[in-house]
Order: structure tokens, then sequence, then C-alpha cells
């Protein structure tokens, strides 16, 4: 459906993507992961046609993209990272607009107006001006832009910034929604848990290199058999006290989040006990334990050595 | 290009710019307050008075002739005469609120009499003036001249006056004057003394002294004949097209903030040509000129009579280029500027230079002869007296096409340097 081969992109001396190549089939979400200024947004708007790539090129169904008013763009559905919407207008209004700039006109435009506002849940509200919307409204009214056309590409750029957990929610089961309908969707995140809960493919992305593209499993897999554990340390000392236990056999990755310590490693009944050792034999003491499998947030961490959001 | 996304743009726009209150406040009715009070000042629609200058004549001698004189110039409509003393006079100038006075001083009905036909020992009359008004000093000075001669002549000539009688007896008396030329002179006025007998006995001219040796009438040359010139006409042209120029900087302004947000995006993934969206812009704006240029042209039609006294294809004609040329100048705001905020304070600039170059506070051709030439480099200068040109002028098409083709030609170039430095990746 979707092919990126080769993508390159440079602003001066900084290269902005780095040969990005990756495929996207009918009914698959894929998401493109990393931290802000990875290379992500720049990316999409290669495959948008917003942005003319160095080299490399776009294909959509085996055809490539060619200037700006090649109909193979009508494929294509842009929801982009800024809200795209006008305040002033109603959201009907900002639909017939959308809609128009892809040629639909009459009754067919009337009636993907009404089910664009049908899948995001705001048929009721589809006279108001839009400036009167919250702003998960207003975020799944951008999602509802982009679907004019019917597109069978959604590229999806950080669609939930910003968004309450509810609104999120309800963008999520938007998207599965169009998924199960058999749409691609590329979709851009810093979130973890969004990655892993809606995508089959995951590729992450750094100082806009690919580091890693496979499925969620296959990712998991590029740090075999790690298990966190999170102690929550009562009096934790001045900066880098935990730098020893990085000494501790079987210790893989040692990072300290607010009053959290984490600690990553392979072998969890031989080294959680001597971390823990470690932990009192220095003075220190902990109040609260828990442990949980590599997440794409370990998997970023143990790539990159940075977590996805300090990066 | 796609015509069904082109008509939503244009239609956008358009929805965008009438739901915006200051917007239309900037664009209707501000060209209508200003326009409506430059009109005033310049002199209204011609049934209002105009303003008088304030003048003071300070009477230092009292005789006939020097209170004829004041009497003649607080007569004349274009003064507003006021009685001070010299003193004051000074303290008022001063401080702006009297123009000109002007000080008779003691002994001038008598020399001025005597130096008319001696052209020696002449009384000196002392202008005091405001150095901001000096044109207004020279128009006085000329009246005040009219009224002093016809003053001294009449009271020359006039009953009981010894004027003729002293200086018919200086000129027998005068030493060391050229024969012939004494001759001449006691000859005429001997003649004069005699003309001024007969005109006193019969009640004839002479009582009347020396009079301008013409009447005159005046024409006011306008698109009506017997028209009078409406100055709401040329100010409503001015303040038009200075607000149109200021909304096309204003929809520069938002193209350059929607390019740098999503909608630029989505509008630039939509299969649409480079071309639809800058016709589409153009298109709008140039609807938007033509409506206010409506709206405040009906409105001065309703309130001051401004009517189009030309041709009305050409008016329109002309309000289209217009609207052309301020959509290809918001075009270029956009395509120079890099932000917002660093581009408005330029384009502010760079608008209010174009319309005071243009003529749209003041005429023209109050400017120096090299600026006026100069300022023909200015598109406004063009919408401004194509505007007069179909209005008060009362033009016919022909004066049109010189202001058509050169907005047009405005409108393209600005749209060339606008495509070609229009940085269109978002």
């Amino acid at each position: 459906m979707l092919e990126v081969s080769g993508l390159h992109k440079k602003y001066g001396d900084l290269v902005a993507v780095h040969e990005v190549s990756f495929r996207a089939e009918a009914g698959e979400t894929v998401g493109l992961l990393g931290p802000n200024g990875a290379g992500k947004t720049t990316t999409v708007a290669m495959i948008a046609g917003l942005l003319p790539p160095d080299r490399g090129e776009v294909r959509i169904e085996g055809r490539a993209v060619r200037g700006d008013t090649d109909p193979l763009k009508r494929k294509l559905g842009l929801v982009p990272q800024d809200l795209a919407l006008h305040p002033e207008l109603s959201a009907l209004a900002n639909l017939a607009l959308f809609g128009a700039l892809y040629g639909m006109a009459g009754a067919s435009l009337k009636r993907e107006m009404g089910a664009a506002l049908e899948l995001v849940g705001l048929a009721d509200r589809a006279k108001d001006r839009v400036g009167t919307f919250s702003g998960g409204m207003m975020r799944r009214l951008n999602l509802a832009s982009a679907l004019m056309h019917d597109p069978q590409i959604l590229l999806l750029d950080e669609p939930t910034v910003g968004v309450d957990p509810q609104s999120r929610n309800a963008i999520f089961t938007n998207l599965e929604e169009l998924k199960r309908r058999g749409k691609t969707l590329v979709y851009t995140t810093h979130y973890m848990e969004e990655a892993e809960r809606l995508c089959d493919r995951i590729i992450i992305i750094d100082h806009g290199k690919v580091i890693a593209n496979d499925r969620l499993e296959g990712v998991r897999r590029l740090v075999p058999g790690v298990n966190l554990i999170e102690i929550e340390i009562e009096n934790p000392g001045a900066n880098g006290w935990y730098d020893g236990l990085r000494e501790v056999a079987g210790i893989e990755t040692v990072e300290m989040e607010g009053p959290k310590l984490r600690v990553g490693m392979s072998d969890l009944n031989r080294t959680a006990p001597e971390v823990l050792d470690w932990i009192r034999a220095h003075g220190y003491r902990y109040t609260h334990l828990a442990t949980q499998r590599a997440d794409l947030e370990t998997v970023f961490l143990t790539l990159t050595g940075r977590s996805v959001r300090n990066a | 290009m796609s015509m069904t996304a082109y008509q939503a743009l244009v239609r956008r726009d358009l929805q965008l710019f009438f739901r915006d209150r200051r917007a239309v406040l900037m664009c209707f009715a501000a060209p209508i307050l200003i326009g409506s009070f430059f009109g005033y000042l310049f002199g209204g629609s011609g049934v209002t008075d105009t303003a008088k200058i304030p003048v003071a004549v300070i009477d230092e001698d009292g005789s006939a002739i020097s209170r004829r004189l004041a009497k003649g110039m607080a007569e004349d409509k274009t003064l507003e005469l006021r009685t001070v003393t010299a003193a004051e006079a000074r303290t008022q100038i001063q401080s702006g609120k009297l123009t000109v006075a002007a000080i008779i001083p003691k002994g001038f009905g008598d020399l001025s009499g005597k130096a008319l036909f001696r052209g020696s020992d002449k009384p000196q009359i002392l202008f005091l003036y405001d150095p901001s008004h000096s044109a207004e000093l020279a128009m006085v000075r000329g009246m005040f001249t009219q009224h002093v001669m016809e003053s001294v002549t009449a009271e020359a000539f006039g009953n009981n006056s010894t004027v003729l009688d002293d200086s018919l007896r200086d000129a027998t008396q005068a030493k060391g004057m050229n024969p012939d030329d004494q001759k001449s002179l006691v000859g005429m006025l001997t003649s004069l003394q005699q003309w001024s007998g007969r005109a006193k006995a019969s009640g004839g001219l002479g009582s009347a002294g020396l009079t301008m040796p013409y009447s005159v009438k005046e024409e006011a040359v306008t698109g009506k004949k017997g028209g009078q010139y409406n100055a709401y006409g040329h100010s409503f042209a001015g303040m038009g097209v200075q607000f149109i120029l200021m909304m096309g900087m204003e929809a520069g302004l938002v193209l350059l903030l929607q390019r740098q947000g999503g909608i630029w995006r989505r509008m630039r993934a939509a299969p649409l040509s480079r071309a639809t969206i800058v016709a589409a812009r153009v298109s709008s704006a140039t609807i938007d000129a033509v409506v206010i240029l409506l709206v405040i042209f009906g409105f001065a039609w309703l309130v001051f009579g401004v009517k189009v006294e030309g041709s009305m294809p050409g008016f329109l004609l002309i309000a289209i280029s217009i609207g052309l040329m301020t959509g290809a100048f918001g075009l270029l705001v956009c395509a120079l500027g890099k932000t917002v905020e660093a581009t408005r304070g330029l384009a502010i600039l760079a608008t209010l230079m174009m319309v005071m170059l243009g003529g749209a506070w003041v005429p023209a051709f109050l400017f120096p002869q090299w600026l006026q030439k100069v300022t023909f480099i200015v598109p406004t200068r063009w919408a401004i007296e194509g505007l007069d040109a179909m209005t008060w002028r009362g033009l016919g098409f022909d004066a049109a096409i010189g202001p058509i083709a050169a907005l047009c030609g405005f409108a393209v170039l600005f749209t060339a340097i606008a495509m070609w430095r229009f940085r269109w990746d978002g």
C-alpha cells in the first residue's frame, strides 16, 4: 500500500531524516516512535508531499507520487500535529472546505460530512462554531477533516497532543474502527503506551535514523529477557548516588526518575536480591517495589541509552 | 485548476473576513469616518462654509482711507477680521490663533494719497504673520493691495479731497525734475482734476476712485457642468484605498500565519496546484476590495452626494484592479515575511508610505513637482487618481484605461515576485 524508500532530508548541516525506509500494508498501523525532534514530522511531511526529499521516494500502490496535483495524493489523508481548523467556522463549514479541497461537492460531500462527524461523535455539534469546542473535540474534528475524501492511508502526526484521557480513548476507538475498515495508519508519537496499544509495527527513530523496525513483539525482543524493578526510595542521596549499582553483576540499566529507581536486568531471581542488598548496605531505604516486563520505553532506553521523554 | 477547491477557498476567505468584526470595522467604518472628516476639512461638498482666515487690521492712523480699508477687509468673505492691538496681534500669532495682522501706521491716509502720484515718501504697512501659513500671507497681501488701491483712489478723487490739488501744486513747484516729465505730469494731474470736478458735480465715477478693471466669474470645472467640487469624493477614494491596502496586508499576514500551522499543511497535502491557492487568495481579496469600495462610496453618495460623474464601467474596473493589486500585495507580504511579528511592522510602514505617496491623505497635486513625477511608481497614486477621475472629475472611460493598466501591471509584478520568493514547503 505505502512504501517509503530511503527518504533523506538535510537542513544545512543538520540531517533531519536519514535514509528512512518502511512499508505499511492495508489494515496495518505503523507507529513512528521517537522523541521530539527525532525526524518523525519531517518524515510524515515528505510522505504527504509537503516537503521534497533530498533523496528517496514515496510509493502508493506501487506508484511514485509526482507533483502537487498528482491524483495519488487523494489516497492520503493528513492529520497534522497542529489543529488544522478554522475556529470561526462551524464544524460543518470546516468539513465542507476540506472536502472541497479534494473536489467533493453536493450529495457526496454531505454524506461524507455526516459519516465523518458520526464516526468521531460530533454529529450533534455539527452546526456549532469550532471555537466553542473543547480541546478533545477539536482533536476529533481534526481527525474527521482528514477522512472527508475517504483516504486509504491516514497519516497521523501526534494526533493526541494535549488531549484529556477521555478524548484520547475516543480517538483510539476511532482509529481502531478505521483499522478494522482496512485503512492504513501511519501514527507518529512519543507516547510509548499509545504505540503499544495501537500499532502493529513499530519504527523507532532517533536523530533522523531508524534504529528499530519490527512488529511489537520483535522490537521487544531487541532487549531479550529484560525485566525491570521499580524501587521507590525513601531517602535518595545526591546526584549519582546509585552509580555503584552498575557494578553489580547482571544489572543492565539503571535510571532514576523522581523518587523511583528503575533497574533493568536479565535474571530477576539472581540479580533482584543483590540490588536490594546493595541499597540497604549503602544506608538507603525503600518503601515500595514493583516489577514490569520490557516496554517500548525500556527498548528505547536500551537502544539509545536515554529515556524517550528526556531525549 | 480545481474549480471546486478554488470556490471553496474563496468562500472560506470571505466567510472569515466578514465574520471578523475588527476587519469589518477597520475596512468599512474607519474609512467612512476618516473620509468624512477629511472631506469636511478639505471643503466638504461645496454647500458648507469653508474656514475663514483669521486676520487683524490694526488702524493706528484713523484716517478716512484707513477706515475704508479696514471696512473693505472686513467685508471680504474669506477673511475673519479681528479687532486687536498690535501687542495682542503678536501674542495671538505666536500662539497660532491669528494668521496675519496688518498694522496701518499713523499718517498713512495722508502719505498714501500723495505717494500715489509722486512715488516717494511711501508709508510702510507692517505685516505680522505665522510662518507656518506663508501661503495665507501671500493671499492676504494680495487682497490688501486691492483694498488699498480702491480706498486711496476713492479718497483721492472723492468729495473735498485735497490730494489732487496738493499733488498738482507739488508737481508745478518741483525742482530738478526733467522739464518734459514735469510738463506731462502737470498736464495729467490737471486733466484728472478737471475730470474729478465734473464727476463730483454729476455724482459719477469719481467718487468710487479706481476699481478693478475686470469682473470675475468663477466656475469649478468638475464632471458636471456647473457642478461643485465635492471634497468627499477625493477623501473617500483616499481612505478607501488606504484601508483596502491594510486589508490586503492583513490577509497576507493571515496567510503567513496559516502557512506556519496545520491548515496550510492540509491544503498542501491535497492535490491542489499552487495556481489554485494563489488565485483563490487574490480573488477573495479582490471581492473584499470591491465590496468595501462600493459600500463606502455608497455611503458617500447617500450622505454627501458623491457621485460617479464619469464612467461607471471605468469606476468598477478600477475598483477590480485595486482589488487585484491589493490581493497581490498581500501575497507579497506573505512571501517576503518570515514571521507574523517581524513582518507586521514592515508591512504597516510600507502601507503607510504607499498611501501617503499615493495622495490618500493630501491630494498629489499639492506635492512638489519632482515628487509628483516619482510617485507614479506607487500603485496607490494610480488607484486614487483613477477613482478621482471617475467620480468628481467626471472623466470618461478612456481616462480609466491608464490606471487600470498600471494597477494590473503592479498586480502581475507583485504576484510574480511573490511566486518567486514564496516558501511553499511547510
